[in-house]
C-alpha cells in the first residue's frame, strides 16, 4: 500500500486494542446512505516508475522556448545550492515554528530573512511573508487603512501603471470592506505616473481626503516612477506611501525607506511586492512569496507571522514567533487578517540565494538586466515597424508598440523558439498593438540576436491577415 | 550564529552573478540606491554550512514522529518534489500561452476533475494560495451568490464554537459579522441553538466535519436542512478531509462550498509555515463566481478560463495560477494513490488514531470526548494533572521534544482545558504510535514524581524555554547594523 506501513498482523491487533472488529467499524457514527460508493473518475495507483513517466511526459510538452516574458515573473539564475539546501527534509517537512525550541532553524532563517528584507528595502520592518506580490498589495491597502486613522474615507489612489492583475487582486480581496481603489491614469508621454495626475485625482474626490496611494518602482511598463516628489506631496497630504517594488532592482534603485526629498526623507510607509527574483523559479507562476515591510510606528498593524529575537532561561540566544495577538489564531474575528501561513519554504530559498548573492552579486545581476534590455530594445527599435510607447528610460522592461498585430508577431515569434513578450492589448487598448519585453541576466548576447533576428523575419512578413486567426 | 556574524568585507559568491556590474548610465541619480544594501558577505561555503546547520535544528516528519493535531503531518513522499521539480514546470513562465503550456494545464485539469470526484463537488478552482485564502474564496462566493439573487440583507455567517481562528477573521474580511454556535459536550453542533440562530440575515455556516473536536458531526443532515431552508449556504471547512476521503463526500452531505488544504490531505510539505493551497470546490449553483483561473478542456487542448468566460466571478486571488508547485505535487501524489489509496488514506488514519486514543485511555489519561470514534485525531485533556501536580499542557508538550517526538497541538481547540490535540496520520507505524504512547505515560509519571522535569523542559535541544515576554516588549525583529 502506497505510504501505509501496516501489516495485517498487525491491523488485527490494532483492531483488537481498540475492540471493534474491522477497520470499516471505525466508520460506524457516519450515517450509511451517504457513504460514497466508488470513486469512478480517479484512476487506479501507479507506481513511482509510471507516475515518473507521465510526468517527464507532461514536462516535455511544455515549451522550452527562449523567455523574454517579464510582467511581474522573472526568469533568473539560481545557484544550485540554493534548493538542494531548501529541499532537505529538515525545512521541507517541518511545519509552522509553534514549539519555537523544536523549530530554531526555521525561526532564525526567519529572522535572517526579516534582516536582509529590511536591509533592501531600508524599512524598518518586515514580516515573514505573504502568499505573493499581489496578495502582499492588498494587505498592503488593508493595513494603510488601519494605520492611517487621521483619514476617514477609505479611498486609494492607484495608478494604472501599477501591474494590472495585482490591481484585479487588490481589488478582489479589498472590495468587501467598503474600499475604494480610485485608479490614476498614467501620462501618455513618459508611461509614468505624475504628480500632477495624482493630485487631480485627489481633488476630484469630496473633501480631498485619500488614505493611501500606490507607486511601484520600476512600474509595470519597465518604466522609473518620480518617487521622491510624489512621497514628499503624498506626506504634506497625510496619504500613506504603499511602495511596490521588485526585490532585485532596488538593489540598485533607491530603497522605499528613502523616498522623498532630502531633507523631508521619511520614505514610503508600506513596502510591498513579489519576492520571487531572489531565488524562485518561474514554475508557471508560484509558489512565489510576497514581501511586506513598514515603517516601526505601523508593526502592530502588520499582517501575518513575525520573527523575534530574544533569549532562553539560561540567557541564550533564540528566536520566537511574536506579536501572535494580531493573529486569527488569538484575535480571531478582530485580526489583523485572517492570513494563517507565509511562503515559509520559499522564504527559505530566497534567504540562502541573498546570502550566497550578497549585495555585490544582486547589484550585478539587476544591472546586467538593464543593459541586456537596453541592447534589446536599441536593436528591436531599428526594425521597420517597432518603436518604443514612452520616451522615458525603463529599467529591464520596455513596451514597443508594433505595426503588425501584437498576438500575432508573438505567436509567429513562438514558432520560431522565442517567448517574445506579453501582450497588453487586453490591459491597455489605448496603446494599440503594444508587447511588454523583458530581458534578465540569463540572457546572453547570442539569445538577444536570435530575438532580434526572428523579430526581423516576423516584421518582415505580412502579419495582418492571420491576425483573425488569432484568439485574443 | 547570525550568518550576518559570518560575514567579512569584500567576500562573495562570485561564480554566481555577472562579473562586472554593467553601467546605470542613463538612470537619474535621484533615483539610483546611494549605499549598499548590508547583506551578508559570505562565501557559498559559508552560507551551505550556516543553512545546512540551521536545518539540524529543526523537528520535521522526516526526522521525527509529529503527530500535530489538525495538521496532518504526513510523509511528503519524495518524488513529488523531484518530479514537480522537472525544468518543463521550473522553467514555465506563467504568461507562456496557453499552447506552450500544455503539460502543465493538463495536469491542473486532471487535479481539478479529481478533486470533483473525490469531494462531491460540481466545479473546482485551484487558485486560493493557503486554506484561509480558500475560506475566503468560498465567503466571497456565498456573498456573491446572495447578492446576484438580489438577496443582500444575509450578513450574517455562522460559525460553532470549536472553530479554527480562520473562519471567524475570514467572514469578517468578506464584510460579514459572526455569530458563534455553541458545542455540545458529546461534540456535536447545538442543533437548538442553531435553529434559533438562523433567519433572513443568514448567509451561511461554515462547519469543519469531523469537527477540530476529531469527531465527526452526526447531525450533518440535519444541520443542512436547517441551514438551507434558511436560505443560507453550507461552507465545509476542509481541514480534517484526511479523516474521511473516499468514506463520505462533502457534496453528500450537503455542503455547497468546500476548501480542501491540498498541504494536508494531499500531502505536499508544509515547508516550516508554507506554501499551502486552499483549492476550492463547489456545487452547481455556485459554479459562475469561482475564482479565477480555472482550467478547461475544449477540443482535447487546454486553455484557462479567463474573466471574458467568467463574468460573474469574484475575480483573482493571486497573480498568476496559485501555487502551482504545490498544485503538481498534489497532483503526482494523488496520481500515486489512485482511487484505492484515497479509501485507504482515511481508513488507516482513523486507525491509527483510534488506535493510539485506545492506549491513552488504557494508560489512565482523560480524553475530552469519551465513548465516541476518533475521526483521524482525539483530545486529550491534562486538566487532572494540571491540577493535582501543578503541570500544564505546555509542559508535557515541552518534556515531549526531549524524548525526541513533536508535541501535539496544545490549547486548540479553545473550549478544552489543558489539551493535547493528537493526529498521527496513517503514514505512521505501530511503533512510531507506541514509542509516543510510552513517552507520554512515562511523562505522567515524572509529572506524579517529579513534576520539576516537566517545568525545566527542554533540556535537550538547542534551546531552552524562550522568554516571549522579552520577544513582544524588547523587539528585536530584524539584525541591528
Amino acid at each position: 500500500m502506497p505510504f501505509i506501513p501496516h501489516t495485517d498482523n498487525e491491523i488485527t491487533q490494532m483492531l483488537e486494542t481498540i475492540g471493534v472488529d474491522s477497520i470499516d467499524d471505525l466508520f460506524d457514527e457516519i450515517p450509511a446512505h451517504l457513504r460514497t460508493a466508488v470513486l469512478d473518475a480517479i484512476p487506479t495507483g501507479m507506481t513511482e516508475m509510471e507516475v515518473s513517466r507521465l510526468m517527464q511526459q507532461r514536462a516535455a510538452q511544455n515549451s522550452s522556448a527562449l523567455c523574454f516574458i517579464g510582467a511581474g515573473a522573472y526568469d533568473h539564475h539560481i545557484p544550485a545550492a540554493v534548493w538542494e539546501i531548501t529541499t532537505r527534509g529538515e525545512f521541507y517537512s517541518a511545519y509552522t515554528p509553534y514549539q519555537a525550541e523544536a523549530s530554531q532553524g526555521t525561526l532564525q532563517l526567519t529572522y535572517e530573512y526579516q534582516s536582509m528584507m529590511t536591509a533592501l528595502t531600508a524599512m524598518d520592518v518586515s514580516n515573514a511573508s505573504m502568499y505573493d506580490g499581489a496578495s502582499s498589495l492588498a494587505e498592503a491597502i488593508l493595513m494603510a487603512v488601519r494605520a492611517n486613522r487621521k483619514s476617514k474615507s477609505r479611498k486609494i489612489l492607484v495608478p494604472t501603471t501599477v501591474n494590472p492583475v495585482y490591481r484585479k487582486t487588490a481589488h478582489t480581496i479589498v472590495k468587501g470592506q467598503n474600499i475604494e481603489l480610485i485608479e490614476v491614469p498614467y501620462d501618455e508621454t513618459s508611461g509614468t505616473a505624475t504628480l500632477a495626475q495624482f493630485k487631480q485625482q485627489a481633488e476630484a474626490q469630496q473633501g480631498g481626503d485619500i488614505t493611501a496611494l500606490v507607486l511601484q518602482q520600476p512600474n509595470f511598463f519597465g518604466t522609473l516612477e518620480a518617487v521622491d516628489e510624489i512621497t514628499d506631496w503624498a506626506h504634506e497630504n497625510n496619504i500613506l506611501v504603499i511602495a511596490v517594488i521588485n526585490p532585485l532592482t532596488v538593489a540598485v534603485l533607491k530603497p522605499p525607506g528613502e523616498w522623498g526629498s532630502d531633507e523631508k526623507i521619511r520614505g514610503a510607509d508600506i513596502a510591498c511586492g513579489d519576492g520571487q527574483p531572489l531565488g524562485a523559479p518561474m514554475s508557471a507562476g508560484g509558489p512565489y512569496y510576497g514581501l511586506l515591510c513598514c515603517r516601526q510606528a505601523l508593526v502592530r498593524q502588520m499582517p501575518g507571522r513575525i520573527v523575534g529575537r530574544t533569549v532562553d532561561l539560561d540567557g541564550r540566544e533564540g528566536f520566537v514567533l511574536t506579536l501572535q495577538a494580531r493573529e486569527q489564531h488569538i484575535r480571531r474575528s478582530k485580526a489583523t487578517s485572517n492570513i494563517c501561513t507565509n511562503q515559509g519554504l520559499v522564504v527559505t530559498a530566497s534567504t540562502i540565494y541573498m546570502s550566497i548573492m550578497g549585495a555585490q552579486g544582486l547589484e550585478n545581476t539587476a544591472a546586467a538586466c538593464f543593459a541586456n534590455n537596453n541592447t534589446l530594445v536599441e536593436k528591436l527599435t531599428t526594425i521597420a515597424g517597432i518603436k518604443k510607447a514612452f520616451n522615458s528610460r525603463c529599467f529591464h522592461e520596455t513596451v514597443l508598440q508594433l505595426e503588425q498585430p501584437a498576438a500575432a508577431v508573438l505567436k509567429a515569434l513562438v514558432e520560431k523558439g522565442i517567448l517574445g513578450g506579453y501582450d497588453l492589448s487586453d490591459d491597455y487598448p489605448e496603446l494599440g498593438s503594444a508587447i511588454l519585453v523583458c530581458t534578465t541576466e540569463m540572457r546572453s548576447a547570442d539569445d538577444i540576436d536570435a530575438y532580434v533576428s526572428a523579430m526581423q523575419q516576423v516584421m518582415a512578413t505580412g502579419l495582418a491577415g492571420e491576425a483573425e486567426a488569432v484568439p485574443c | 550564529m547570525l550568518i550576518f556574524e559570518h560575514s567579512s568585507k569584500g567576500r562573495t559568491g562570485a561564480p554566481q552573478a555577472p562579473r562586472e556590474k554593467a553601467s546605470l548610465n542613463g538612470i537619474d541619480d535621484s533615483l539610483l540606491r546611494k549605499t549598499s544594501a548590508l547583506l551578508p558577505e559570505v562565501s557559498e561555503l559559508q552560507a551551505v554550512r550556516h543553512y545546512t546547520r540551521l536545518s539540524r535544528k529543526n523537528f520535521s516528519i522526516d526526522t521525527e514522529f509529529y503527530p500535530l493535531g489538525s495538521c496532518t503531518m504526513k510523509y511528503n513522499p519524495r518524488a513529488c518534489n523531484s518530479l514537480a521539480m522537472l525544468p518543463g514546470f521550473l522553467n514555465a513562465h506563467p504568461l507562456t500561452p496557453d499552447a506552450q503550456n500544455q503539460g502543465f494545464l493538463a495536469c491542473m485539469h486532471d487535479l481539478q476533475s479529481m478533486l470533483c470526484e473525490v469531494t462531491g463537488m460540481a466545479a473546482f478552482s485551484l487558485a486560493p494560495m493557503a486554506g484561509a485564502q480558500g475560506e475566503f474564496a468560498g465567503v466571497a462566493m456565498i456573498e456573491a451568490y446572495h447578492k446576484s439573487r438580489g438577496d443582500e440583507a444575509r450578513k450574517e455567517i455562522l460559525v460553532p464554537d470549536a472553530a479554527h481562528g480562520t473562519n471567524p477573521a475570514t467572514a469578517v474580511m468578506c464584510g460579514f459579522s459572526v455569530r458563534e454556535i455553541p458545542t455540545l459536550d458529546n461534540g456535536d453542533v447545538d442543533l437548538d441553538a442553531l435553529t434559533q440562530a438562523v433567519g433572513p440575515q443568514t448567509a451561511g455556516l461554515m462547519l469543519t466535519n469531523p469537527s477540530t473536536l476529531g469527531v465527526f458531526e452526526r447531525n450533518i443532515e440535519a444541520i443542512a436542512k436547517v441551514v438551507h431552508e434558511a436560505g443560507g449556504l453550507l461552507y465545509y471547512d476542509g481541514a480534517n478531509l484526511n479523516a474521511i476521503l473516499g468514506k463520505i463526500r462533502p457534496g453528500d452531505m450537503g455542503f455547497d462550498v468546500i476548501h480542501s488544504n491540498l498541504h494536508k490531505t494531499f500531502s505536499t510539505p508544509h515547508g516550516g509555515g508554507g506554501p499551502g493551497s486552499g483549492a476550492v470546490g463547489v456545487a452547481e449553483r455556485l459554479k459562475p463566481f469561482l475564482p479565477l483561473p480555472v482550467v478547461t478542456r475544449e477540443n482535447d487542448r487546454y486553455r484557462y478560463l479567463t474573466a471574458k468566460d467568467c463574468p460573474q466571478s469574484i475575480g483573482r486571488l493571486s497573480a498568476f495560477m496559485g501555487n502551482p508547485g504545490v498544485l503538481l505535487r498534489a497532483y503526482i501524489y494523488m496520481r500515486f494513490l489512485g482511487r484505492e489509496g484515497m479509501v485507504r488514506v482515511a481508513e488507516f488514519a482513523t486507525l491509527n488514531a483510534n488506535y493510539m486514543m485506545a492506549e491513552a485511555k488504557r494508560r489512565g489519561f482523560t480524553l475530552a470526548i469519551d465513548n465516541r470514534r476518533a475521526s483521524h485525531e482525539f483530545i486529550i485533556t491534562l486538566k487532572n494533572e494540571a491540577r493535582e501536580f501543578h503541570v500544564s499542557a505546555m509542559d508535557f508538550a515541552k518534556r515531549l521534544l526531549d524524548l525526541g517526538y513533536h508535541a501535539p497541538t496544545t490549547y486548540f481547540p479553545l473550549l478544552v482545558p489543558e489539551c493535547l490535540l493528537i493526529e498521527p496520520t496513517e503514514t505512521e507505524a505501530r511503533e512510531a504510535l507506541d514509542g509516543f504512547m510510552d513517552a507520554l505515560q512515562q511523562i505522567k509519571q515524572e509529572a506524579e514524581t517529579n513534576p520539576e522535569i516537566l517545568h525545566a523542559a527542554p533540556q535537550t535541544l538547542p534551546v531552552k524555554r524562550l522568554d516571549e515576554v522579552r520577544a513582544a516588549k524588547q523587539l528585536d525583529l530584524a539584525f541591528a547594523r
